[in-house]
């Protein structure tokens, strides 16, 4: 799982903050995160260009929706999400490769349940199919 | 402003099949504040169709340009440097664009991203709405600013028909009655006697039905 690439756009005001302690010892993946001042910020040529970069799946972590210091930062970027999951499925790489997550800043653990979550959706998923196509 | 809507990302990968080199090219005008053709959806179509090309085999060069408008020769002309090379163009203009880009580049193919809708306005963010149908005689002084012509279904001059029932139209629940809400502004206005007088038929020569249409301002030509 090693050679897997995840991409993370973390939002600062709260899953960067859980994000400080990585993916625990026993999930053997690297993820890459990329800071955003609010997961509002998030944009659709980000997320694709991550995937076209060679990121085998993406996920946006940001406030709990009732909890977001930007009030709709963290519903705005999942309405984003759910657009660009459409067209991911469109081109054939697969929108489940595009994940929110919701993460409150005083839950470290949850950024560890992140990890594994994406550790087994890879599993079950395989490398983008575009790493495919490629080699 | 004109709205437009990006075509199934299917639709467009067929229509650039085989080219080896493509641009999509965005227009900064309507297209943009509809959200539709503007230079962040051009970048996201073009990631897409890159994506798409290589998942089915068929790698192809994908860059993107985006200039004010598609329908000025001032702009039109700064296209030129990205079409070295280029097979084909995916315009992300309204239909307007898609034609005065082609006419200006006869040896390159141009496709249309998008489908052109309507005149529209955005009522909410997010939300846009066909208020105009460009018919060439403007009758909104007559009928409180509400025109007859796009928000009745049937276009009627001097309405409601018999399926207006509770400011609805019978189309859907969902629209409302054109003449419904002209009478409600006409009488908001202390104006509801502009509803008995009768609109004579209008002169359809002025919209489409006249052929294409042309405004010459001598004034402003060079």
């Amino acid at each position: 799982m090693s050679d897997v690439k995840i991409v993370g756009f973390v939002c600062r005001l709260c899953a960067l903050i859980s994000s400080d302690l990585g993916p625990p010892a026993d999930v053997d993946i690297k993820i890459e995160t990329v800071e955003l001042p609010c997961a509002g910020k998030v944009d659709g040529r980000l997320l694709l260009e991550a995937f076209e970069r060679g990121a085998d799946a993406v996920f946006v972590a940001g406030c709990p929706e009732h909890e977001c210091m930007n009030v709709k930062g963290s519903s705005r970027a999942r309405k984003r999400l759910e657009h660009i999951k459409e067209i991911l499925d469109q081109v054939g790489v697969g929108g489940e490769r595009l994940i929110m997550y919701n993460v409150s800043g005083t839950h470290g653990p949850r950024f560890a349940h992140i990890a594994r979550d994406m550790a087994g959706l890879l599993e079950k998923l395989g490398p983008s199919p575009l790493k495919a196509r490629k080699a | 402003m004109i709205v437009a809507e990006i075509k199934p990302i299917e639709e467009i990968a067929e229509s650039i099949k085989g080219a080896k080199k493509v641009l999509v090219a965005g227009c900064g005008g309507c297209v943009t504040v509809c959200l539709s053709g503007g230079q962040k959806e051009t970048d996201i179509l073009a990631s897409a169709l890159r994506m798409k090309m290589q998942v089915d085999g068929q790698p192809v060069q994908i860059e993107t340009a985006t200039y004010e408008r598609q329908c000025d020769p001032e702009y039109v002309a700064r296209f030129k440097e990205h079409l070295k090379d280029v097979d084909v163009v995916v315009s992300m203009a309204c239909g307007v664009g898609v034609q005065f880009m082609a006419e200006n580049y006869p040896n390159i193919i141009f496709v249309p991203g998008q489908n052109t809708k309507f005149a529209g306005a955005a009522t909410e963010h997010g939300i846009w709405e066909e208020r105009c149908m460009l018919c060439g005689e403007c009758v909104l002084a007559k009928t409180g600013g509400v025109c007859p012509i796009i928000r009745c279904s049937k276009s009627l001059l001097n309405g409601p028909c018999g399926g207006s029932q509770g400011g609805k139209c019978e189309i859907s629940k969902d629209t409302p009655c054109g003449w419904q809400l002209i009478y409600d502004r006409l009488k908001g206005q202390n104006r509801l006697e502009l509803m008995t007088e009768i609109l004579p038929a209008k002169d359809w020569s002025k919209n489409r039905d006249g052929g294409p249409r042309k405004i010459v301002r001598e004034d402003v030509r060079l």
